[in-house]
């Protein structure tokens, strides 16, 4: 694993190792243990090609507890603007010896690009390509249901909202197959429903309640406001009718299940404030996760670099 | 200028069966005499050929010259230069230019450039609309007198059904025929890939096939409508082969063709973001693979081109999405359609399909290897072996996805109206 570009193309060892090694780093509670110094002397930049502020963060805080430089480079506002292409921002970046990208584009398949022309010895982690893939939002969202409900396997999860945009959502899926789930129930309009999506394993409900019915891990996708425009949708308060996820809805779930949210939430959109604040939701210890799960890609994609430079 | 060309396997596509061993005299540009010399013959040039096969020059329906203004990408000369690798001896070549070609002053310009250049038979496909922009007609009369053969407007879509109308109906009352793309720009709209599993899997946006059946279904309603002559360029879904087959089972005077990659690779190609893999319409489902090959088979789609669109090396070096549609594919032309050969069309077969078929579709009858007709040859060996590499292409594209790979059939030389214009390095 020497880059993290995909939860495709890697075993369920990966996945296991990796949620094992984030378990080193979480400590006992929530939070993050304090400062190792697994990545001291590398340098590590986020190259960030479309805004984000808690995963950009979280990658920098994973970074800085590894005891890594980190350098953030926000290439929405900088030298995309004046014209760079791509591939000369990598060719200058390769130029300044780093160790490790921490890369988010726009495009899906960017990642794989990228990890293609940074040359040897640089590791390239994917904070999210398209609607291509978000590998370690995918974990970190396995770490948290690993914690709260052991064995992904007998499990039924429902994600709910828009499949077709959301690269959280591929991951996701890709991830769970893996590990073993073998209920994924995606629930959406159709609209937001990609063509063929069982194929990646996965049964389609076009009724949340359906998708909802019984489920041990209930996840909510972010509408983005620009899915009125491309007409998508009607309006908010329509998807809201039919998908939003309410205390109504969620009582059709299994008694213990857990709500999840990659973030950042619209309330009274995809769900209600009670459940986003309610007893059953555990969408900040996923962010406080990320911090220890983003720590162990890093450290385990740096080491495979090491590992095959020796070689 | 008389050549003799000695023990070929001499293949006219359009008589069907292997051929026969025979020789071939040339004079004056013209085919003299197929089978034997006329008594009395004397070659200034002798070629031996045994062990090749003789077959009429190919004839591409799709070829982007890029010449003018996206010189960086191909030059008139540079690319009938390739043609002419490829055992290409007549092209159409698409009015994608910039400035489009809807003007006689471009029109002239390409013909001047290919005739400088002398490789093969360049025939211009003008712009349907005013700088293809689907809004204005373009001045088709000056482009007919001008030479045009056809008029399209590539894979630009049109303001409305009813610019459209009046589009096809005025090149109608010219008898000029039409080249259409079926794609509803709409529906395709931000797409780069089939709508399918593998673009669902790949967070890739994709093209439904409705975006070219409706497209279609539309076109032959309007042709129908207008009395229009219409070519309908590069099909990829097998529904279309049916829509296309019911109108010409209703006499509707419409032809269509496919292009060669659409019948080797699959949207399954791009699964690893191959930019090479990008082409317009997008790469379908297995099903629709079988279908177009289908089509070919009973003559429902007339020929197959090898819709070559060089590009330079930038417009493929970016992540999927941003990199630009279409392959450099003339010189994968024959190894492909030779491909064809074992699926049931026999090498005549698949021969008729870049010969006799596309050329029966442009005037001058093209791709006919007989007595009488231009000498226009392509002198090909069937087994040889060879790999696409940047080197051994001549396209100034080295954009295709068969780079590096091993290729059977290749182009030994290759006569344009009596003349080598390309032979063995």
């Amino acid at each position: 694993m020497r880059h993290f570009l995909s939860i495709a193309g890697l075993s369920r060892e990966h996945l296991v190792e990796i949620l094992d090694t984030a378990e080193s780093f979480a400590g006992a509670g929530d939070r993050a243990a304090g400062k190792v110094p697994l990545l001291r002397g590398k340098t590590v930049v986020n190259l960030f090609f479309e805004a984000s502020t808690r995963t950009r963060s979280t990658f920098e805080l994973a970074a800085k507890r590894l005891s890594a430089d980190v350098l953030n480079l926000d290439m929405d506002t900088a030298a995309v603007q004046k014209g760079e292409s791509l591939i000369d921002t990598l060719r200058n970046m390769r130029a300044m010896d780093v160790d490790m990208f921490i890369v988010r584009h726009g495009d899906s398949g960017a990642a794989q690009f990228i990890a293609r022309n940074v040359g040897a010895g640089v590791a390239v982690v994917n904070a999210g390509d398209g609607g291509h893939a978000h590998p370690t939002q995918a974990m970190l969202d396995m770490f948290t249901i690993r914690r709260c409900r052991k064995d992904f396997e007998g499990l039924r999860v429902a994600i709910v909202g828009d499949i077709r945009h959301s690269r959280v959502a591929r991951s996701q899926i890709a991830a769970l197959n893996l590990l073993g789930t073998r209920d994924i129930r995606l629930t959406g309009p159709q609209t937001l429903m990609p063509a063929g999506v069982e194929q990646l394993g996965a049964r389609v409900f076009s009724r949340m309640e359906d998708g909802l019915a019984g489920a041990d891990v209930v996840i909510i996708l972010r509408l983005q406001r620009e899915r009125m425009r491309g007409g998508f949708l009607p309006s908010e308060g329509e998807y809201y009718r039919r998908y939003g996820l309410t205390s109504a809805r969620l009582a059709l779930a299994d008694p213990a299940a857990i709500v999840m949210h990659p973030g950042p939430i619209n309330r009274g959109v995809e769900i209600s404030s009670l459940v986003a604040d309610g007893a059953r939701s555990v969408i900040l210890r996923q962010v406080a996760f990320g911090i220890a799960v983003r720590m162990a890609v890093m450290s385990l994609t740096v080491s495979a670099q090491i590992s095959g430079r020796a070689k | 200028m008389n050549i003799l060309i000695r023990g070929a396997q001499i293949l006219n596509p359009a008589d069907g069966g292997d051929g026969r061993d025979g020789d071939i005299a040339v004079e004056d540009g013209v085919i003299r005499a197929v089978g034997a010399a006329p008594p009395g013959f004397e070659a200034h040039q002798i070629i031996e050929a045994a062990g090749l096969v003789a077959a009429p020059g190919f004839v591409d329906l799709a070829v982007s010259l890029r010449e003018p203004g996206l010189e960086y990408k191909g030059t008139v000369f540079s690319e009938t230069r390739a043609a002419a690798a490829a055992g290409v001896t007549t092209l159409c070549c698409t009015p994608c230019t910039r400035p489009a070609v809807d003007s006689p002053a471009t029109v002239e310009l390409i013909e001047q450039r290919a005739a400088a250049a002398n490789f093969c038979r360049v025939l211009i496909v003008g712009a349907l609309s005013r700088g293809l922009a689907g809004e204005e007609l373009s001045e088709m009369s000056a482009l007919q007198d001008a030479g045009c053969v056809a008029l399209g407007n590539d894979l630009n879509p049109f303001a409305d059904l009813r610019v459209l109308r009046r589009a096809m109906e005025y090149a109608a009352g010219l008898e000029m025929p039409l080249f259409l793309h079926a794609c509803d720009g709409a529906l395709a709209a931000g797409g780069c890939a089939h709508e399918g599993a593998v673009a669902t899997r790949l967070g890739l946006a994709g093209i439904p096939a409705s975006a070219e059946i409706a497209a279609l279904g539309q076109c032959l309603a309007l042709a129908e409508d207008t009395g229009a002559r219409v070519h309908f360029c590069r099909l990829s879904c097998a529904r279309s082969v049916e829509l296309l087959a019911d109108a010409r089972a209703r006499g509707l005077p419409v032809s269509a063709d496919v292009a060669a990659h659409q019948l080797f690779l699959s949207e399954h190609d791009i699964s690893d973001f191959n930019p090479d893999c990008r082409v317009m319409p997008p790469l379908r489902g297995e099903e629709d693979r079988a279908a177009l090959r289908e089509g070919l088979r009973g003559g429902v789609i007339d020929a197959v081109c090898s819709d070559h669109q060089p590009h330079d090396i930038n417009a493929k070096l970016a992540p999927f999405p941003s990199t630009e549609p279409g392959v450099s594919a003339l010189e994968t032309l024959l190894p492909l359609v030779l491909g064809l050969a074992a699926d049931g069309f026999g090498m005549a077969g698949a021969l008729a399909l870049i010969t006799s078929r596309p050329g029966a579709l442009l005037p001058g009858n093209a791709g006919q290897l007989r007595e009488g007709a231009a000498a226009d040859i392509c002198l090909f060996n069937p087994a040889a072996q060879w790999r696409a590499t940047p080197e051994t292409l001549h396209s100034s594209g080295k954009n295709t996805p068969f780079l590096g790979a091993t290729l059977t059939g290749r182009v030994h030389r290759t006569l344009y109206q009596g003349r080598v214009v390309h032979e063995p390095e």
